[in-house]
């Protein structure tokens, strides 16, 4: 037998290499361009946020209720943040409440069930629902039947936009601890409820406090379902059967109005309420990466 | 090699305990996963006080046939188990039976380490409180006693009150364990316990499992054939969901008969 023949040497086509390596760049320099742009249309909100919102900031935006529109300084938008507080941890404590139940439920006890899978999409439909259908709703609900706008209504509507962030979360979380630890609770003579309370639910919990940071940040800067159900309010209430201000709401109002006072406090709830999204975005980072790290 | 061909040799051996030295009896279980059976007939007589050690290679059914006997299986819908397991005069798989009080006499450690995301202390009080109330005095010394019997205590008797998950693998092992014996079980269920742990840690868990055996009846499934061999005083091989040799284990290493289990401890398959 001869020895088999040494294979051709190499042959490059060095065309193709070369219009690889300038495809390559053009690729290269196309999403560098896409990436500066959307760099620089979110920082040019951030400055003209920063630049107008805290030139309107004083210590009367935290302390004193809206101006009425003559006034030409003073003011301030205390009635606004109340309402939003107050309306948002509301509603807050209703969508966490259904919220880590259901979740709970699709995680644990519905697995596998052609409800468990209904359940779940619907969930996923109404996380994307546009939120003025979700304020329409409730106005039909809440605000129609009873004759008058009212916090309480403002709140449903906020808790019908966490809720299904909050349960989508929750079952996310609640999935990911793993089965052994349920085995070892059942192990030791626990029912399927007290592993899931005591242990599940605590191995949860940095995750669950995210889900809830985030979906507090998704709502607290809603304007449309509040603009059918809360209304609004030129003055300090905290009556949950009354028309209740709020930042979203008051913004929407000033910054449509001919005033400079009332627009510059509209850049100073701007200025306020992204502030506040963006910590509790950050908190919630800083939670999960905690529990990353065990 | 004779894995898929197993016509040369058919016969199973069973040499087991004396009768009246039987904790549990297993007798004609089958275990089905949905369609699936993984287990076939298989019988295994569990002796008092003594280890029981479960050998064979992977998916060959040890995990399964040690997950019926506390009805862990349970949790699992489509997860299903007939024959007997006398335990106690009753059989364990009867229907209505209430695992929870079962459990708590029949406990169990898993592979990986599981303990729970509470402090050490509540890692090993929390499965006593769920069977019986007890004052703070006696559970700190529940607590204290589990702990030395696991070998555990002189290492985190300082630190009683931190996370049970700032352990290291061994250590957490190690709670697990004591947090299994707090509750007074009359048997402990091992499934492959130093699967995850490095030689120092396993050589710990089993000088404390040699020492638990006096007061406690202990079912190991392993992988390693020299672990089998150092703790059990009865080997059982299985196979493709049968058991094919269960015997003594000072003479299972030594002369198996059946030529599958020589097969698989000379180390020709598995």
């Amino acid at each position: 037998m001869s020895t088999p023949a040494p294979p051709p040497a190499a042959q490059y086509d060095r065309f193709l290499h070369t219009r690889r390596k300038i495809y390559n760049g053009v690729f290269l320099v196309l999403t560098a361009i896409a990436t500066v742009l959307a760099l620089a249309a979110l920082f040019l909100i951030l400055e003209t946020l920063v630049v107008k919102g805290v030139a309107g900031l004083d210590v009367h935006v935290f302390t004193t209720s809206q101006p009425s529109a003559d006034e030409d300084t003073g003011g301030g938008l205390f009635n606004a943040i109340v309402g939003s507080l107050e309306m948002c941890g509301i509603g807050m404590a209703i969508a966490l409440f259904i919220g880590i139940l259901a979740g709970t439920w699709l995680a644990e006890y519905g697995d596998g069930t052609k409800l468990a899978t209904v359940v779940r999409f619907l969930n996923d439909v109404l996380i994307s629902a546009p939120s003025i259908l979700i304020g329409l709703f409730v106005y039909q609900l809440l605000v129609r039947p009873f004759q008058g706008y009212s916090a309480i209504a403002g709140a449903v509507a906020l808790a019908l936009l966490a809720m299904p962030v909050a349960t989508r979360a929750t079952e996310d979380i609640m999935r990911l601890q793993a089965n052994a630890l349920r085995e070892a609770g059942m192990a030791l003579g626990a029912n399927r409820g007290l592993v899931i309370r005591a242990i599940i639910w605590r191995a949860s919990k940095s995750g669950l406090v995210t889900g809830a940071l985030l979906s507090f940040a998704r709502i607290s800067g809603e304007t449309a379902p509040l603009l059918f159900t809360s209304l609004g309010n030129n003055f300090t209430s905290f009556s949950l059967v009354r028309p209740m201000a709020a930042l979203p709401t008051t913004i929407f109002q000033f910054a449509m109005s001919a005033f400079d006072n009332w627009q510059r406090l509209a850049w100073a709830g701007a200025l306020l309420i992204s502030v506040a999204v963006l910590t509790t975005n950050i908190l919630g980072r800083v939670l999960t990466r905690g529990s990353e790290r065990k | 090699m004779s894995f898929e061909a197993p016509d040369q040799d058919q016969r199973t051996v069973m040499i087991p305990p004396p009768a009246d030295n039987r904790v549990i009896d297993v007798r004609n279980l089958n275990f089905f996963y949905g369609k699936t059976q993984a287990l076939f007939d298989v019988e295994l007589p569990v002796a008092r006080n003594k280890v029981t050690a479960l050998i064979g290679p992977s998916g060959c059914g040890k995990s399964t046939l040690l997950r019926t006997m506390n009805r862990i299986y349970d949790l699992y819908p489509g997860q299903k188990a007939t024959g007997t397991i006398s335990f106690d005069g009753e059989n364990i798989l009867d229907q209505g039976k209430n695992s929870e009080s079962l459990r708590a006499r029949i406990g169990m450690v898993f592979q990986r380490p599981t303990p729970f995301p509470m402090s050490i202390y509540d890692n090993i009080a929390f499965g006593v409180r769920l069977h019986r109330r007890v004052g703070k005095a006696e559970m700190d010394e529940v607590v204290e006693r589990s702990l030395v019997r696991a070998a555990l205590w002189d290492e985190v008797k300082d630190k009683l009150a931190t996370s049970g998950l700032g352990l290291s693998g061994g250590q957490q092992q190690r709670l697990c364990v004591a947090r299994g014996i707090a509750i007074n079980p009359d048997v402990l269920l091992l499934d492959e316990p130093a699967s995850a742990l490095d030689p120092l840690s396993t050589a710990k868990l089993e000088s404390t499992l040699m020492e638990l055996k006096d007061s406690l009846t202990i079912v190991i499934v392993t992988h390693n054939l020299q672990q089998a061999a150092r703790i059990s005083d009865y080997t059982g091989f299985m196979l493709l969901g049968k058991m094919i040799e269960f015997r003594p284990s000072s003479d299972a290493f030594v002369s198996p008969e059946t030529s599958q289990m020589q097969d698989y401890i000379t180390g020709r398959f598995g």
